[in-house]
Protein backbone atom coordinates (compact mmCIF):
# COMPACT_ATOMS: atom_id res chain seq x y z
CA UNK A 1 0.00 0.00 0.00
CA UNK A 2 1.35 3.15 -0.74
CA UNK A 3 0.75 5.02 2.69
CA UNK A 4 -0.19 9.43 2.44
CA UNK A 5 2.56 11.09 4.74
CA UNK A 6 1.91 13.39 7.84
CA UNK A 7 5.09 15.27 8.71
CA UNK A 8 4.93 15.73 12.51
CA UNK A 9 8.15 17.19 14.15
CA UNK A 10 8.83 15.70 17.80
CA UNK A 11 8.11 18.91 19.41
CA UNK A 12 4.28 19.22 18.37
CA UNK A 13 4.46 14.85 18.45
CA UNK A 14 5.07 15.53 22.37
CA UNK A 15 2.95 18.49 22.91
CA UNK A 16 0.11 15.76 21.89
CA UNK A 17 0.87 13.59 24.52
CA UNK A 18 1.10 15.90 27.10
CA UNK A 19 -2.18 17.20 25.88
CA UNK A 20 -3.63 13.82 26.50
CA UNK A 21 -2.11 13.37 29.46
CA UNK A 22 -3.30 16.49 30.81
CA UNK A 23 -6.99 16.05 29.49
CA UNK A 24 -6.69 12.08 30.68
CA UNK A 25 -9.26 10.24 31.79
CA UNK A 26 -10.90 12.36 29.37
CA UNK A 27 -10.35 13.00 25.33
CA UNK A 28 -7.92 15.97 23.86
CA UNK A 29 -8.52 17.28 20.80
CA UNK A 30 -7.10 19.86 18.85
CA UNK A 31 -6.42 20.93 15.30
CA UNK A 32 -3.20 20.60 13.10
CA UNK A 33 -2.52 23.70 11.25
CA UNK A 34 0.04 22.87 8.39
CA UNK A 35 1.04 23.06 4.41
CA UNK A 36 1.11 20.58 1.78
CA UNK A 37 4.43 20.46 0.44
CA UNK A 38 6.58 18.20 -2.25
CA UNK A 39 7.49 15.21 0.60
CA UNK A 40 3.83 15.19 1.81
CA UNK A 41 1.85 17.05 4.24
CA UNK A 42 3.52 19.05 6.76
CA UNK A 43 2.21 20.17 10.29
CA UNK A 44 3.34 23.69 11.28
CA UNK A 45 1.42 24.14 14.11
CA UNK A 46 -0.93 23.22 16.80
CA UNK A 47 -3.98 24.45 18.00
CA UNK A 48 -5.22 23.39 21.11
CA UNK A 49 -9.36 22.93 21.27
CA UNK A 50 -11.78 22.21 24.57
CA UNK A 51 -13.44 19.04 24.04
CA UNK A 52 -17.24 20.48 24.30
CA UNK A 53 -18.35 16.64 25.08
CA UNK A 54 -19.46 17.12 28.98
CA UNK A 55 -21.85 14.33 29.20
CA UNK A 56 -19.37 11.54 27.74
CA UNK A 57 -15.60 13.26 27.50
CA UNK A 58 -14.04 9.85 28.86
CA UNK A 59 -15.04 8.04 25.31
CA UNK A 60 -15.87 10.93 22.86
CA UNK A 61 -15.09 14.82 21.88
CA UNK A 62 -16.47 16.94 20.37
CA UNK A 63 -16.03 20.71 19.33
CA UNK A 64 -18.29 23.84 17.75
CA UNK A 65 -18.61 25.02 14.55
CA UNK A 66 -17.37 28.00 16.03
CA UNK A 67 -14.18 25.90 17.00
CA UNK A 68 -13.56 24.96 13.82
CA UNK A 69 -13.62 28.80 12.50
CA UNK A 70 -11.50 29.65 14.94
CA UNK A 71 -9.10 27.07 14.08
CA UNK A 72 -9.26 27.92 10.57
CA UNK A 73 -8.67 31.71 11.41
CA UNK A 74 -5.82 30.46 13.48
CA UNK A 75 -4.40 28.70 10.60
CA UNK A 76 -4.73 31.09 8.29
CA UNK A 77 -3.26 34.22 10.36
CA UNK A 78 -0.11 32.06 10.01
CA UNK A 79 -0.87 31.64 6.51
CA UNK A 80 -1.53 27.75 6.74
CA UNK A 81 -4.86 25.52 6.37
CA UNK A 82 -6.28 23.23 8.90
CA UNK A 83 -4.85 19.84 7.53
CA UNK A 84 -6.03 17.76 10.04
CA UNK A 85 -7.29 17.06 13.68
CA UNK A 86 -5.66 15.18 17.14
CA UNK A 87 -7.45 13.70 19.55
CA UNK A 88 -6.65 11.13 22.23
CA UNK A 89 -8.34 7.85 23.44
CA UNK A 90 -8.06 6.94 26.94
CA UNK A 91 -7.16 3.36 27.57
CA UNK A 92 -8.25 2.57 24.30
CA UNK A 93 -5.31 2.10 20.88
CA UNK A 94 -4.78 4.40 18.53
CA UNK A 95 -7.21 3.51 16.25
CA UNK A 96 -9.99 4.79 14.89
CA UNK A 97 -13.72 3.77 15.81
CA UNK A 98 -16.84 3.76 14.12
CA UNK A 99 -17.67 6.83 16.01
CA UNK A 100 -14.98 8.24 14.23
CA UNK A 101 -15.78 7.12 11.19
CA UNK A 102 -19.31 8.56 10.89
CA UNK A 103 -18.16 11.94 12.33
CA UNK A 104 -15.46 12.44 10.00
CA UNK A 105 -14.28 14.23 6.27
CA UNK A 106 -11.84 12.44 3.70
CA UNK A 107 -8.92 14.72 2.99
CA UNK A 108 -7.99 15.50 6.78
CA UNK A 109 -5.26 13.79 8.85
CA UNK A 110 -7.11 12.26 12.09
CA UNK A 111 -3.98 12.14 14.63
CA UNK A 112 -5.10 9.48 17.27
CA UNK A 113 -2.70 9.16 20.74
CA UNK A 114 -3.66 6.77 22.99
CA UNK A 115 -3.00 7.07 26.71
CA UNK A 116 -3.42 4.34 28.85
CA UNK A 117 -3.77 4.30 32.86
CA UNK A 118 -2.51 8.18 31.99
CA UNK A 119 0.49 7.38 30.03
CA UNK A 120 0.92 8.11 26.38
CA UNK A 121 1.46 4.94 24.27
CA UNK A 122 1.13 4.58 20.27
CA UNK A 123 0.41 7.56 17.92
CA UNK A 124 -0.78 6.93 14.54
CA UNK A 125 -2.49 8.75 11.81
CA UNK A 126 -5.90 7.87 9.38
CA UNK A 127 -7.42 9.82 6.56
CA UNK A 128 -10.64 8.96 5.79
CA UNK A 129 -11.53 7.09 2.65
CA UNK A 130 -13.33 9.04 -0.40
CA UNK A 131 -16.42 6.13 0.05
CA UNK A 132 -16.75 6.75 3.55
CA UNK A 133 -15.81 3.23 4.51
CA UNK A 134 -12.80 2.94 6.35
CA UNK A 135 -10.03 4.75 7.21
CA UNK A 136 -6.61 4.10 5.86
CA UNK A 137 -3.10 4.59 7.86
CA UNK A 138 -0.99 7.56 7.24
CA UNK A 139 2.43 7.06 7.70
CA UNK A 140 4.08 9.96 10.50
CA UNK A 141 7.18 11.16 9.46
CA UNK A 142 8.89 12.97 12.57
CA UNK A 143 11.41 15.73 11.91
CA UNK A 144 13.75 18.09 14.62
CA UNK A 145 12.13 21.49 13.75
CA UNK A 146 10.13 23.40 16.97
CA UNK A 147 6.34 23.35 16.66
CA UNK A 148 4.22 26.56 17.32
CA UNK A 149 1.40 26.01 19.80
CA UNK A 150 -1.46 28.15 20.50
CA UNK A 151 -3.99 27.69 23.63
CA UNK A 152 -7.48 26.83 23.39
CA UNK A 153 -10.54 29.05 23.42
CA UNK A 154 -11.70 29.41 26.58
CA UNK B 1 -32.16 33.38 -6.65
CA UNK B 2 -28.58 33.20 -7.23
CA UNK B 3 -26.64 31.67 -4.12
CA UNK B 4 -23.02 30.89 -3.46
CA UNK B 5 -22.19 27.77 -1.61
CA UNK B 6 -18.26 27.80 0.05
CA UNK B 7 -16.78 24.85 -0.46
CA UNK B 8 -14.55 23.54 2.28
CA UNK B 9 -11.04 22.16 1.66
CA UNK B 10 -12.20 18.62 2.35
CA UNK B 11 -15.05 18.57 0.12
CA UNK B 12 -13.36 20.49 -2.71
CA UNK B 13 -11.85 17.00 -4.72
CA UNK B 14 -16.12 16.10 -5.07
CA UNK B 15 -16.41 19.40 -6.63
CA UNK B 16 -13.69 19.60 -9.62
CA UNK B 17 -11.68 21.71 -6.76
CA UNK B 18 -13.48 24.62 -6.61
CA UNK B 19 -14.11 26.62 -3.76
CA UNK B 20 -16.97 27.74 -4.32
CA UNK B 21 -20.39 26.73 -6.57
CA UNK B 22 -22.75 29.09 -7.78
CA UNK B 23 -26.49 27.86 -8.33
CA UNK B 24 -30.00 29.20 -7.94
CA UNK B 25 -32.27 28.32 -5.65
CA UNK B 26 -35.13 28.82 -3.29
CA UNK B 27 -33.96 27.44 0.31
CA UNK B 28 -31.02 26.47 1.45
CA UNK B 29 -32.44 22.85 1.44
CA UNK B 30 -32.75 23.43 -2.41
CA UNK B 31 -29.51 24.64 -3.02
CA UNK B 32 -27.58 22.07 -1.03
CA UNK B 33 -30.30 19.34 -3.03
CA UNK B 34 -29.05 21.13 -6.52
CA UNK B 35 -25.46 21.06 -5.08
CA UNK B 36 -25.35 17.10 -4.48
CA UNK B 37 -27.10 16.32 -7.32
CA UNK B 38 -24.68 18.22 -9.36
CA UNK B 39 -21.78 16.64 -7.76
CA UNK B 40 -22.84 12.97 -6.84
CA UNK B 41 -19.78 12.30 -4.57
CA UNK B 42 -20.27 15.00 -2.52
CA UNK B 43 -23.41 13.83 -1.37
CA UNK B 44 -22.27 11.56 1.12
CA UNK B 45 -20.32 13.47 3.22
CA UNK B 46 -22.71 16.09 3.60
CA UNK B 47 -25.80 13.75 4.26
CA UNK B 48 -26.87 9.99 6.48
CA UNK B 49 -28.24 7.71 4.00
CA UNK B 50 -31.73 8.28 5.19
CA UNK B 51 -31.30 11.86 3.70
CA UNK B 52 -30.62 14.49 6.79
CA UNK B 53 -27.25 16.41 7.14
CA UNK B 54 -24.67 14.90 9.18
CA UNK B 55 -25.19 15.84 13.05
CA UNK B 56 -21.39 17.27 12.93
CA UNK B 57 -22.12 19.11 9.23
CA UNK B 58 -23.42 22.40 10.34
CA UNK B 59 -24.23 24.83 7.42
CA UNK B 60 -24.50 28.61 7.60
CA UNK B 61 -26.38 31.33 5.76
CA UNK B 62 -24.57 34.62 5.63
CA UNK B 63 -23.11 33.48 8.90
CA UNK B 64 -26.38 32.40 10.63
CA UNK B 65 -26.11 28.76 11.30
CA UNK B 66 -30.01 27.58 9.66
CA UNK B 67 -30.62 25.33 12.79
CA UNK B 68 -31.67 28.85 14.19
CA UNK B 69 -33.28 30.08 10.58
CA UNK B 70 -35.92 27.62 9.23
CA UNK B 71 -33.41 24.79 8.73
CA UNK B 72 -33.14 23.76 5.19
CA UNK B 73 -36.19 25.40 4.90
CA UNK B 74 -34.57 29.19 5.12
CA UNK B 75 -35.49 31.35 1.82
CA UNK B 76 -32.44 32.83 0.18
CA UNK B 77 -32.23 36.08 -1.67
CA UNK B 78 -30.10 37.27 -4.50
CA UNK B 79 -26.40 37.06 -3.73
CA UNK B 80 -26.92 35.33 -0.46
CA UNK B 81 -23.46 32.65 0.68
CA UNK B 82 -24.02 29.34 1.90
CA UNK B 83 -20.84 27.78 3.88
CA UNK B 84 -20.39 24.14 5.20
CA UNK B 85 -18.85 24.13 8.54
CA UNK B 86 -17.27 20.87 10.34
CA UNK B 87 -18.08 20.26 14.18
CA UNK B 88 -15.59 17.90 14.27
CA UNK B 89 -16.19 15.00 16.69
CA UNK B 90 -15.20 11.35 17.82
CA UNK B 91 -14.23 9.71 20.20
CA UNK B 92 -12.87 5.62 21.24
CA UNK B 93 -15.16 2.79 21.19
CA UNK B 94 -18.85 2.59 19.31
Amino acid sequence: MNLQKLQLNETQAREIRAHGVETYPHECCGALLGAEGAAGREVRGLHRLVNRRTDSPRNRFSVTAEDTRDAENAAQKAGLEVVGWYHSHPDHPALPSEYDREHAWPWYSYVIVSIISGEPQAMASWRLTDDRMRFEPERIVTSDSAARVTPAAP
Amino acid sequence: MAVKVLIPTPLRPFVGKRNSVELKAGTVGEALGSLTKEFADLRKHLYTDDGRIRSFVNVYLNDEDIRYLDKENTPIKDGDTISIVPSIAGGAGN
